[in-house]
């Protein structure tokens, strides 16, 4: 609960991007894209498969630096060496397939390179504190699990995807990049997923999301980002527009 | 008793090599070397006793460098190729056992060498692996309590460490394990030195307790840890597996093995056995998976 209340009173976590380019040798992927981004809003990249959004969204998350432009967090430059180091400034990726391993229990999943570390000679896994911190972590997103040891794999898609946004949470994201984070789940499951990013935005944290599902898309966001082509060609507001228009520009 | 000792004292040997196989197996990589290294390790302690004049424990602190160099080249080379360590390995296999046979021939001209007993050192080293506990009138060799101590030593690693939990993620998943910032590559390469180490391990019991080196000594280990493994449930993908039941796997490798000689069955039927032990433990290794992992 602690984490929560902090995140409500947390200041803004502003994302800028300024004349961002891409090369990969001679092709160019992504051309002078400038956007910011804040807290407490879900920000939409919309764009085709091979549009770019992939390539910015991994500028974002550190794993590939951009050939050009600037990219800033709260007005401060920053330049990320691997998507470790975007963790830790609070910028994490909740990626579609690659989340959670099915074969390694929940709480072993959750704590998965940050594990807890018990003070005595060995330095122990401390399993105790790991299997509480999950179900109770998990709670807070509706999600109650009677046995925190059971194989990740036994959870649904959902629910798997849920466990990946809760714990980059606990590790103190503030920037949450989920990247098509229903395409892979079923209506129902779907709505699950949906009403937890819907949540997010109370705990003041700035999502972005990635999706070619214009409707749920439109439904979910704040502000849209549209990409073709490696270019940003529209940036809008909500109130700017419809998902009518919004499909009307991608397939102009 | 006397069965008894009997099948731990061959339990005990492939149970330590097991070990060491599982959590490598665990991590999503095989070392079909370590037979091999069992051979060159021996043989590198018990040269540098007869013919460079070392004592024991200096010799085999010496061949133990040298064999979990061999183990680090193994690693860093699956690693960095990014090939198969199945094939890697089995080359190294090759590579160890002839250059072990090829050296010790030039130097020697011989493929067995005795004579460690005289040397100094020795009664140390025999009090420490070599030795036999006697427990109601049957001596029990010392390496049964090594196995132990490996046994829950790679349990603690396993399954109340840190690396053990890299370890499990590594094998099930090396992409989503990176993306957690763990350092797979370095988790491997260090599985791969600790197999070799069990391997030199095992070649400082067999020295001692037979007073010298072979060139052949260890062959076929590698596939008999394999099987042990395999048969205590260890998954041949990665990702799964448990050092109490690889104990239990190495205890019913020695039972079989040696009761098939006590039952007066012709011990020939010992390889068919295993093998169907094999594919079995495998086939149900796979449906067990798909269970607990899906519900």
């Amino acid at each position: 609960m602690e984490l929560l209340e902090k995140n409500m009173f947390m200041d803004n976590t502003r994302l800028e991007l300024k004349g961002i380019y891409k090369n990969f040798g001679n092709v160019v992927a992504l051309k002078n894209i400038s956007m910011t981004t804040n807290s407490g809003q879900i920000n939409c990249i919309l764009g085709d498969n091979g549009a770019g959004k992939s390539t910015l969204v991994n500028i974002i998350s550190g794993v590939f630096k951009q050939s050009k432009g600037q990219y800033k967090i709260n007005g401060k430059t920053v330049s990320f060496l691997n998507p470790l180091d975007a963790i830790t400034a609070g910028i994490s990726t909740v990626y579609q397939s690659l989340a959670i391993i099915p074969i390694l229990s929940i709480y072993r999943n959750f704590f998965l390179g940050q594990e807890p570390i018990k003070n005595n000679i060995f330095k122990t896994f401390d399993k105790d504190f790991a299997t509480t911190t999950t179900t109770q972590q998990l709670k807070k997103f509706d999600i109650n699990i009677e046995d925190p040891k059971r194989m990740a794999g036994t959870l649904s898609g959902g629910e798997r995807q849920i466990l990946a946004i809760s714990r980059a949470l606990y590790f103190g994201a503030k920037i949450l990049i989920l990247d098509e984070p229903t395409s892979a789940l079923g209506v129902k499951e779907s709505n699950k997923v949906v009403e937890q990013i819907t949540n997010l935005k109370k705990q003041n944290i700035n999502v972005i999301l990635i999706s070619h599902n214009i409707d749920q898309a439109f439904v979910l966001g704040d502000k849209f980002f549209v990409i073709k082509n490696g270019d940003l060609v529209a940036q809008l507001e909500k109130s700017e527009t419809s998902a009518k228009s919004l499909r009307k520009i991608l397939e102009k | 008793m006397q069965g008894i000792k009997s099948y731990l004292q061959v339990s005990s040997e492939i149970g330590i090599l097991a070990v060491g196989v599982a959590l490598l197996m665990i991590s999503g990589e095989f070392d079909l070397s370590i037979g091999s290294l069992i051979g060159f390790s021996s043989m590198s302690m018990t040269l540098l006793t007869v013919e460079g004049n070392m004592s024991i424990p200096l010799a085999c602190l010496c061949s133990l460098f040298l064999t979990i160099f061999v183990g680090y080249c193994n690693g860093l080379t699956v690693v960095k190729s990014g090939l198969p360590s199945f094939i890697i390995t089995l080359g190294s296999l090759f590579i160890v056992r002839g250059l072990t046979i090829a050296l010790s021939k030039i130097i020697t001209g011989r493929t067995q060498l005795g004579g460690i007993s005289g040397s100094s050192g020795y009664d140390f080293m025999s009090s420490l692996f070599s030795s036999n506990l006697t427990i109601s009138g049957v001596d029990f060799p010392i390496s049964i309590i090594w196995w132990i101590l490996f046994v829950i030593a790679g349990y603690f690693l396993l399954n109340h460490t840190q690396i053990g939990n890299w370890i499990f993620a590594t094998g099930a998943s090396k992409e989503s394990s990176m993306l957690m910032g763990i350092p797979v590559n370095q988790v491997k390469i260090s599985l791969f030195i600790f197999t070799a180490f069990c391997a030199w391990f095992i070649s400082v019991i067999q020295v001692i307790t037979y007073g010298g080196a072979d060139v052949l000594r260890g062959e076929q280990k590698e596939f008999i840890a394999i099987i042990a493994a395999v048969i205590g449930g260890t998954l041949l993908t990665g990702g799964y597996g448990s050092i109490i039941g690889v104990m239990i796997g190495a205890l019913i490798f020695g039972m079989v093995k040696q009761g098939i000689i006590f039952a007066g069955v012709d011990a020939d039927w010992f390889q068919v056995f295993m093998g169907v032990m094999l594919v079995s433990a495998v086939l149900v290794n796979g449906t067990f998976r798909k269970k607990y992992v899906h519900g």
